[in-house]
């Protein structure tokens, strides 16, 4: 591949893919462990791109490195034709860094201030991004809960006195807030009861397609990405190693290593000692 | 006829007054045969942990119980301390979700794997010989070296299949494993079910599975047991729970989860939220959640009765409510 075109530094690669997200060479180590190498992909506008990997493939350190929670050593982000790689200069630069791209945790219970009622906590995002009046400000905190189907008794209520799901909308109640371009999933149904993970889903797909805001969903779950992304970038070492569409790559899966998590999907008729075999021999072509 | 390895026999365990508005476990009866492989299913709090432990005699702080659980045919809940240790060192054995959590990270895993064989009175030569056996028997390399090495030394993955290997050097004839690859990524869960139902299968180990995961108990067991609010609501082959689950409870957990097969529907999720241990509804517990509940469901609790070649705790099951 030209790799000269990849990765230009020049101003003349912003005026040729502005819109969406764009990711390019993204880099990161620590202590000598190279985590994230070379990761590149790009999110259209109002698009849904699938993070795919198991643990230590460098999925969630790629997500904080997007939001600016570290500092990449090298590679470049453009979120609609803006660089977000360089250090913000000043507050506003800042805060429009942050009302760009939103992240959800996997964890509803940690990620919540346990000392704040869940309506203040959306209140305090809007309160940081916009000029509101106090009485539009409620308003617009009760439409944002309403939209992921929590009430007023909800919104005074603190996050222990709600459940795991509950406190998941409120997370994403809170993303929203900032009226985000690109909202960050970083597993964040893998920690919920399948009933409620269902719930989550479809109110996912309601809230793309009525806000056109763009999903990058990082997980470990396959049969989730199926149903919620329309791209998929399969991550593994640090790379990527199979992107394409969604049905394509599920269906059709170029890279053994792809191949390999498909066939480790528990499922009726299942044979786990394949998928072993499997393991084996990819670790075989993967040594020198 | 020799009783069956393990019977829990309309098992109720009430927590102390004012911890909760209802039983833990309400009624609860399931059984396992020597080579069999058992699932329970449902979601956090529906009591399956409560279940699965009751078998080792692990009991929350001050329950009550009413039934009893049979091991070859003895009562567990009425047994004395050392009776309790004789069970848990030779009979029955349990693996637990985090490998993490059930190993000492101060100790080395031979010290970990020899001392159950110790406790029994094996020397520790032969225990020793043991252990290195039984780490060949899950697959860890080089068994020798393994044995003194410790936990942190050990993916997860790998610290879980010495786990398996320390719950199978008793010889056990029943082994529990509760959620034992939630806390593993998908690939090395493939491999630690794989060890784990090949020796089941090898030693006629009875197995207890206790899963959240619908896909993965289907993968797994024969039998399906699925409980909510502290209820088994039906019990079924397999393959039969699959194609046709007779409690609306089933069909809402096989419709919400998610598939992976191209031409699977997008999952549709069941409302409302899991029975809290503060409410006790007079009549059936998912009623409040059910799209074929009628007025005498909020009324009457239903009983465990067969339905098919399994058994369903819904008043409607008969009526043909689900395709």
């Amino acid at each position: 591949m030209d790799s000269t075109r990849l990765e230009p530094a020049g101003p003349e690669s912003t005026g040729l893919e502005s819109t969406g997200l764009v990711v390019k060479g993204l880099r990161k180590s620590y202590g000598g462990r190279t985590v994230v190498d070379g990761v590149s992909f790009a999110l259209p506008r109002g698009g849904s791109l699938g993070i795919v990997g198991e643990s230590g493939c460098g999925k969630t350190t790629t997500a904080r490195m997007l939001v600016g929670l570290e500092r990449p050593d090298g590679g470049t982000v453009h979120l609609d034709g803006a660089d977000r790689s360089a250090r913000p200069r000043a507050r506003a630069e800042r805060l429009a860094r942050a009302r760009g791209i939103q992240l959800v945790f996997q964890d509803p219970y940690l990620s919540l201030d346990p000392r704040i009622p869940v309506g203040a906590c959306v209140e305090e995002v809007l309160r940081l991004h916009f000029a509101l009046d106090p009485a539009a400000r409620r308003h617009r905190v009760a439409d944002l809960l309403d939209q992921v189907g929590l009430g007023e008794r909800e919104a005074a209520a603190l996050p222990r006195a709600l459940s795991g799901g509950q406190r998941q909308r409120v997370a994403i109640a809170r993303a929203l807030a900032a009226e985000p371009k690109v909202l960050i999933l970083d597993e964040a149904v893998a920690a919920l009861d399948v009933s409620i993970q269902a719930q989550i889903l479809d109110l996912l797909g309601a809230i793309r397609r009525e806000s056109g805001v763009a999903f990058l969903f990082v997980s470990h779950d396959l049969a989730v990405v199926r149903h919620l992304t329309d791209e998929v970038a399969v991550l593994r070492g640090g790379r990527v190693v199979e992107t394409g569409p969604t049905v394509r790559v599920l269906g059709e899966p170029q890279h053994p290593y792809t191949r390999l998590l498909l066939d480790s999907v528990p499922r009726r008729g299942w044979d786990p000692g394949r998928i072993a075999e499997g393991r084996r021999a990819l670790a075989r072509a993967e040594s020198p | 006829m020799a009783p069956p390895l393990l019977e829990i026999d309309r098992l109720t365990v009430r927590l102390p007054a004012g911890r909760a508005a209802r039983p833990i476990l309400d009624g609860v009866s399931l059984s396992v045969a020597p080579g069999e492989t058992v699932g329970l299913v449902g979601e956090s709090g529906s009591g399956k942990s409560v279940a699965c432990r009751s078998i080792l005699g692990l009991l929350p702080q001050g329950a009550r119980t009413e039934g009893e659980v049979r091991v070859r045919g003895a009562d567990v809940l009425t047994r004395d301390r050392a009776a309790l240790r004789r069970l848990r060192s030779r009979q029955v054995a349990m693996v637990f979700q985090d490998p993490r959590a059930a190993v000492n990270p101060l100790h080395r895993i031979g010290d970990f794997l020899t001392e159950g064989l110790r406790a029994a009175g094996t020397p520790a030569e032969r225990a020793t010989a043991r252990a290195t056996e039984l780490l060949e028997a899950v697959g860890i390399q080089d068994p020798r070296a393994a044995l003194r090495r410790h936990p942190h030394e050990f993916s997860g993955g790998m610290l879980q299949r010495v786990v398996i290997a320390a719950a199978l050097a008793g010889e056990p004839e029943l082994l529990i494993a509760d959620e034992p690859t939630t806390a593993l990524d998908v690939t090395t869960q493939a491999e630690v079910i794989a060890v784990l139902t090949r020796l089941q299968a090898e030693r006629g180990t009875g197995l207890l599975f206790v899963t959240h995961d619908l896909e993965l108990a289907a993968a797994v067991c024969d039998r399906i047991h699925v409980m909510y609010a502290g209820r088994i609501v039906e019990t079924r082959a397999t393959d039969d729970l699959f194609a046709h689950p007779r409690h609306p409870y089933t069909a809402g957990l096989l419709a919400c989860t998610p598939r992976i097969d191209p031409h699977a529907p997008p999952p549709r999720p069941v409302p409302g939220r899991p029975l809290s241990l503060a409410e006790a509804p007079p009549g059936c517990a998912f009623a409040p959640r059910c799209a074929f509940a009628e007025p005498r469901c909020s009324a009457e609790p239903p009983e465990l009765r067969p339905h098919g070649d399994g058994l369903a705790a819904c008043l409607r099951a008969d009526e043909g409510i689900l395709p």
